[in-house]
């Protein structure tokens, strides 16, 4: 049996939703090992059993930035042990270890994947030019080979596993790399969350200015939808990053995605394209959205979503 | 590597910040990949990643602030260096492009690795880069870089000041941002946001050409460049057959709703 750890960061005290999509996974893989980052608990280490981990060291930085001490302590298990994989998710405190643990190794980092399998090597696939192709890579290092996968790339789904072995691992004194969390802020979240929802409606550059995003929320709540945003969108301070969907954003795989005023960037694409229907709405009749779209509106949104919102809110009055 | 952090309220050293830059093919025209090797194809003319102008307009910002000079650090085919220039016409001091036909179909890590050694040459107080490239996005690199360093790796930086020896950050998390400090030296990775780029002005694209632009080779730094993966094979995803795209002539969201009455959404 291959030996396959995987890193899974607490999030509201229990273990994040794509630190679960991991262990489904890895229990296909091998024997799993949970790397658990956060304050831990009986009952975030018993999902993490039931996930299908046997064992699971935990982590616990406090307010240290994790990236330093944990790669340094994780550096220190991994090359005495060797597991033959180790699977992060695309987030934020994955990316950050495995980057130093894989510099520390001395060893590449598959990035991400979608899929991933170890049969005489450890393979990983992922989507290039807009998710248009799938390249497959290919490890020679000596192990442990590292990949990050991207979120929603896997089921999550218990197996009934019992109880893990826990065990917490001390972290070094990282000196001049060490960095400390002064304060953490969360944005408020109102209605539906855009990794949970079944409708998302998201806006971009197309809306023409912040205040037309006001209509995809209008059309986004008789529908119970999830607002999202292009990065352009975000970066121009229209809408919070939290609503960013894309390669540097969210992922998502709704039953229904409108898109409006979206072109379709790659980095956008990546993030939606896997939702089972996709309506467009586009002023560009060439704009690359209208390729993954299942209904493709040219016009202006500005025209459309006035329409379409007053449609929605008298059928659901 | 460096044995002190320069402190520019004494008027002695200048601030030290270096940001890393790519050059990436024109993402408006399109991409391939060379046939054995899978490597992407670059022309001679390629341009600077977008989401790099964040990191130049943030180490400008900060070496102004801060009595600083700004050197930019690429790892890459130099070309004709459009994107090199473009980003010392946004007012970067100079630039140290690491180019070498041994470098070809570098990872993330061979690329952290370059990067980080030709940082090391120069000497930094500070070291700014994107989250990622447009044309590779392996998300990684500046935290190898950071590594290699043995200094912070302050991430996703949405918002950045300095306070004597003390750099703080605002960074993106899944839920809202944290408040991050660390001493310099330090890597920051920046979000697009950070800042809002500045446009090179006519006089900055001019005074570009005549900045200095050294050009090192791996043999100048004393990596190693072997590089342990590489693209088994290339397959075209499933194809996501494109549906009924129809002109809007006033009428046009009857056929949304329809459409979200045949998904059974309505």
């Amino acid at each position: 049996m291959a030996d396959v750890w995987v890193f899974v960061q607490e999030a509201d005290g229990a273990p994040s939703t794509i630190g679960l999509e991991l262990l489904t996974k890895a229990r296909s893989l091998g024997t799993v090992t949970a790397l658990y980052l956060g304050s831990g608990s009986d009952e975030a280490f018993a999902t993490l059993g039931e996930y299908g981990a046997a064992n699971v060291y935990h982590f616990d930085p406090g307010d240290s930035l994790p990236s330093a001490p944990v790669a340094a302590a994780l550096a220190e298990l991994a090359g005495s042990a060797s597991p033959d994989l180790i699977m992060f998710g695309q987030a934020y405190d994955d990316r950050d270890v495995a980057g130093r643990l894989a510099a520390r190794l001395s060893r590449p980092v598959l990035s991400n994947a979608v899929d991933v399998s170890i049969d005489g090597g450890v393979r990983a696939s992922h989507e290039i030019f807009g998710g248009t192709q799938v390249a497959t890579s290919e490890a020679s290092a000596p192990a442990p080979n590292i990949v990050i996968c991207r979120p929603k790339s896997f089921p999550a789904e218990p197996s009934g596993g019992g109880a893990p072995t826990v065990a917490k691992v001390d972290l070094p004194d990282v000196g001049k790399a060490a960095a400390r969390i002064t304060g953490s802020h969360a944005e408020e979240k109102e209605g539906p969350q855009l990794e949970e929802a079944a409708v998302i409606v998201s806006g971009g550059r197309g809306l023409g200015n912040a205040e037309n995003y006001a209509l995809v929320e209008r059309v986004a709540k008789p529908l119970h939808a999830a607002t999202g945003a292009t990065r352009a969108i975000v970066d121009a301070g229209w809408v919070p990053y939290a609503k960013q969907v894309g390669q540097t954003g969210k992922t998502v795989k709704p039953d229904v995605y409108i898109a409006a005023g979206i072109s379709g960037a790659m980095q956008h694409l990546v993030g939606m394209k896997d939702a089972k229907t996709i309506i467009a709405i586009n002023k560009d009749p060439d704009a690359p959205i209208f390729q993954v779209a299942d209904l493709g509106i040219v016009g202006d949104v500005n025209n459309v979503l006035p329409k379409l919102a007053a449609e929605l809110e008298q059928r659901t009055g | 590597m460096y044995d002190h952090v320069q402190n520019s309220d004494e008027g002695v050293d200048l601030m030290k910040v270096v940001v890393c830059v790519k050059q990436i093919p024109d993402p408006a025209t399109p991409y391939s990949l060379e046939p054995d090797s899978h490597w992407l194809v670059r022309p001679a003319e390629q341009v600077l990643d977008d989401t790099d102008r964040y990191g130049v307009e943030m180490g400008l910002q900060l070496a102004q602030a801060h009595e600083g000079t700004v050197t930019l650090v690429s790892m890459g085919p130099a070309g004709n260096m459009q994107g090199i220039r473009q980003a010392l016409a946004m007012g970067a001091d100079k630039a140290v492009v690491v180019d070498d036909g041994d470098l070809r179909g570098s990872d993330a890590l061979t690329t952290a690795r370059v990067l980080a050694a030709a940082i090391a040459k120069e000497g930094f107080d500070l070291v700014i880069a994107g989250t990622e490239s447009t044309d590779g996005y392996a998300g990684v690199v500046p935290q190898m870089v950071a590594e290699f360093l043995d200094v912070a790796a302050m991430t996703y930086a949405t918002s950045v000041e300095i306070d004597g020896t003390t750099v703080r950050i605002n960074r993106q998390t899944a839920t809202g941002y944290d408040s991050v400090e660390s001493e310099m030296p330090a890597v920051l990775s920046v979000t697009a946001g950070v800042v809002e780029p500045r446009y090179p002005t006519f006089k900055g694209i001019m005074d570009a050409k005549k900045k200095p632009v050294e050009t090192l080779t791996v043999g100048d730094l004393g990596v190693s460049t072997t590089v342990e993966q590489k693209v088994a094979s290339i397959e075209s995803a499933p194809e996501r057959a494109a549906g009924a795209k129809i002109e809007d002539e006033g009428e046009a969201h009857l056929e949304i709703i329809r459409k979200l009455e045949e998904v059974k959404v309505l």
